[in-house]
């Protein structure tokens, strides 16, 4: 770099420093300036004072306690008004005991009516190969106790919050739906959540069963990422400093949960990465949306599948999932007034490729094989509350297995190329904001000529703290 | 797919980059304002060192608010937060300040100020039980329909606007001492003008304005809503049709973001006529500022209650 280039950048920088400058007739008139501000300041603060003494000689009664701590000199000197003591606040009473310190804890009890033209024990959804346990389908029939799930939260320290959702099963088993602890003092737009949590990937991943606006999860989260993706792990989420929303997420986890397995490694199951963004547009719009990624490794994923013949059969699958979901939701209400009535459209498109080899029949038939899939999914739903406590709703939703490519298992595995597809509508009655109850009609139809219509009838009622939830 | 991952990657990174560098330079304090009335209280206040946002507008329910993203991205750059606390927002301003990263926002933290703090509450419930409705622990949250109540809170927000912004600590003590005085002889005149007032009974539609009755002596003989936060039934706007027979009411108010129709349903059957009233600042044309929202308040509710006459 030349020399005068560089004591000219030198200059530059140097000019704006107060400490070049001279004392000029302009200056003094600033300084003029600052001293009569300062005089001016005094004479309010001064006739401030001298009234509020009017007033305590007037009333001869004592000022009221300043419920503030200025931590200033400035006193804020305010008139004060006849009766200002006895709308002061009382000294915060803390709460006495222990019981203070307790966290906030709510219950959300659910139960569900179901009435289904199909056996629910043989529900499938054709082409998709999924966990034994994997809770797809309308569930049981008739009556039954919807998930129970018991929520406590609370601030640890002035740094973290803690909270778990523990959820009681119809079938009494219990399980840990989420625990996690989250950082509150990290600043720079960072959060640090770390334990067991939803997934932040895609817009309904993380919400929890009972803010759903329909009594399932949609077919296309069912079969590709487990109904919904819960794991152990950390997640950190970044928000722009910026006035557009622009919110952007990291995950790592054990990959526990379909589409991935318990592999037992040191390493990372799954790692995830989210984008999202969002905004209003007037006042009565707003809407957000993202894309997500997510990669997950299976080991011995234990599937059933259905053999060329039609019949079930149990396969093993190890290698990775690669999952990409595009989310967007969009909300309506008259100037953002949601009382009277409001609308929301939401819709996700979910696609998936599945590598690595696949045991076809363990232990039967035992045959390894090359296998890719590349299944995908969409879905798209309106919820519209025409008056005050009721809303009406209605989803449609496809899946396309992605013609999976079995290798040397080709033939042995059924590949019909079926479409599976399912419309649902529903109409929901809530009392007040704590409780709802739920009419839904469906029909689905995930596997080739056996059409299931499904009635549900469902109660979801939420006690104890009042819960804050997601957009 | 790999690559087209890594290209997302950078992509995300050129981003980062991009807003990491254009980082808006703000000198003044950013104000993030649950409410239209706190917002105008920091604009009377704070003037042109702060920057001031408003969450919700009076046209809707502050205690229906969602988490809206952009509400999170105001939260995310703002400096202090001033709501009106007593679970007022507790359906959404939680989660704003969990997603927000923003430490300074956090309850206990300087940049954190609940209005209903610095005031005495009314309907603190005795017993909590949601067969009450949606009832608030600390008591009715509404406290911004008593200009004395503001006066309170505007000592409290000048001593937090101080401590939290020192250099300009002089410029707030020296705008809330003349905002003190303004307000003093305006709530004087206000008072004087609403004297007639005393003893007026009138009907609620939600039990919005118990600060408002306190302060002017109103008289509130029944409420729309069942219970606080649940819609009026047709079942129990006839029972308090039926009960205004024994104990006449002379006015039914509403605040302006409520659905009018249950106060007009009074209205015709009850013979009384319903009056909105703007609630918060810009409720009303001629409530453009704070001053501006009791000098209507005070106007509507003295023609009303002359026309009612």
């Amino acid at each position: 770099m030349p020399k005068s280039l560089l004591a000219a950048l030198v200059l530059a920088l140097a000019a704006p420093c107060p400490a070049l400058a001279v004392d000029s007739p302009a200056d003094i008139a600033a300084l003029r300036r600052e001293m009569a501000a300062i005089r001016a300041d005094y004479e309010v603060r001064l006739r401030a004072l001298e009234q509020r003494l009017q007033a305590a000689e007037a009333r001869a009664t004592p000022a009221p306690p300043m419920p503030v701590q200025p931590p200033v000199a400035a006193a804020p000197a305010a008139a004060t008004l006849p009766s200002a003591p006895a709308l002061a606040a009382p000294a915060a009473a803390a709460g006495s005991g222990a019981s203070s310190f307790n966290p906030a804890v709510s219950l959300i009890l659910s139960g569900l009516y179901a009435r289904t033209s199909q056996d629910p024990a043989r529900y499938a959804i054709s082409g998709f190969q999924l966990p034994v346990d994997a809770e797809v389908g309308p569930g049981s029939r008739g009556f039954s106790l919807a998930e129970t799930e018991l929520g406590l939260s609370a601030q640890i320290d002035p740094w973290l919050r803690g909270a778990a959702a523990i959820a009681l099963h119809g079938d009494d088993s219990v399980s840990v739906e989420e625990a996690f602890i989250q950082t509150t003092a990290l600043g720079r737009g960072l959060t640090l959540k770390a334990g067991r949590f939803f997934s932040g990937v895609g817009y309904l991943n993380a919400q929890h069963a009972h803010t759903w606006d329909f009594v399932d999860n949609p077919l296309a989260y069912q079969a590709l990422l487990g109904t919904q993706y819960g794991d152990d792990g950390a997640r950190l989420s970044w928000l722009a400093p910026t006035d557009q929303f622009i919110e952007l997420g990291l995950e790592v986890g054990r990959g526990r949960g379909f589409p991935g397995s318990d592999t037992g490694r040191n390493g990372a199951g799954m790692t995830a990465v989210t984008a999202h963004t969002g905004g209003d547009v007037g006042d009565s719009h707003s809407w957000r949306a993202g894309v997500s990624w997510q990669h997950t490794r299976a080991d011995e994923q234990a599937l059933v599948g259905q053999a060329a013949g039609g019949s079930a059969v149990t396969n093993a699958f190890s290698g990775r999932t690669r999952l990409w979901i595009a989310d967007a939701v969009w909300k309506w209400a008259p100037n953002g007034n949601a009382s009277r009535t409001h609308f929301k459209l939401q819709g996700e498109y979910l696609r998936a490729t599945r590598s690595g080899s696949l045991v076809y029949d363990v232990g039967n038939t035992d045959s390894a094989g090359d296998y890719r899939a590349t299944p995908s999914g969409w879905y798209v739903q309106g919820v519209y509350q025409f008056m005050p406590r009721w809303r009406v709703g209605l989803r449609t939703e496809a899946l396309n297995a992605g013609a999976p490519d079995y290798g040397a298992n080709a033939g042995l595995l059924a590949s019909t190329g079926f479409r599976p597809r399912k419309d649902a509508a529903m109409v929901d009655f809530n009392p007040s904001e704590f409780s709802r109850v739920r009419l839904q009609l469906a029909r689905d139809r995930s596997q080739p000529g056996a059409s299931d219509n499904q009635l549900f009838l469902q109660y979801q009622m939420s006690l104890g703290a009042h819960g804050a939830h997601g957009y | 797919m790999t690559t087209t991952f890594n290209s997302f990657v950078r992509l995300l990174a050129g981003l980062c980059v991009l807003l990491m560098t254009t980082l808006p330079a703000h000198a003044a304090l950013r104000v993030l304002a649950c409410e239209p009335e706190w917002g105008a209280l920091v604009l009377e206040l704070g003037g042109k060192q702060v920057d001031v946002s408003v969450a919700t507008s009076a046209r809707q329910d502050p205690h229906q608010i969602q988490a809206r993203p952009s509400l999170i991205a105001r939260a995310r750059n703002a400096d202090l937060v001033v709501c009106t606390g007593a679970e007022l927002e507790i359906g959404w301003l939680p989660l704003l300040l969990q997603q927000s990263g923003n430490a300074a926002l956090q309850p206990g933290a300087p940049g954190n100020f609940a209005a209903a703090d610095y005031v005495s509450k009314l309907d603190v419930p005795t017993q909590l039980d949601r067969s009450q409705g949606d009832v608030h622990a600390a008591g009715n949250p509404h406290i911004q329909t008593d200009p004395r109540r503001i006066a309170l809170v505007s000592q409290a927000l000048a001593a937090r606007l101080q401590q939290l912004d020192p250099p300009h600590a002089a410029d707030y003590a020296r705008a809330q001492a003349e905002f003190a005085t303004r307000w003093q002889r305006a709530t004087e005149r206000w008072t004087a003008q609403a004297a007639p007032l005393r003893g007026l009974p009138v009907v609620s539609q939600h039990k919005a304005f118990v600060y408002l009755y306190d302060w002017l002596g109103l008289k509130e003989v029944a409420v729309l809503e069942p219970k606080p936060g649940i819609e009026p039934t047709a079942s129990h706007l006839q029972a308090v049709q039926a009960a205004l027979k024994a104990t006449p009411a002379r006015l039914v108010l509403y605040a302006a973001y409520q659905d009018p129709r249950p106060s007009d349903w009074l209205s015709r059957n009850a013979g009384i006529p319903a009056l909105k009233l703007p609630f918060t600042v810009g409720g009303s044309d001629a409530a453009n500022d704070l001053f501006g929202l009791f000098d209507d308040t005070v106007a509507r509710l003295l023609a009303a209650a002359g026309a009612a006459r």
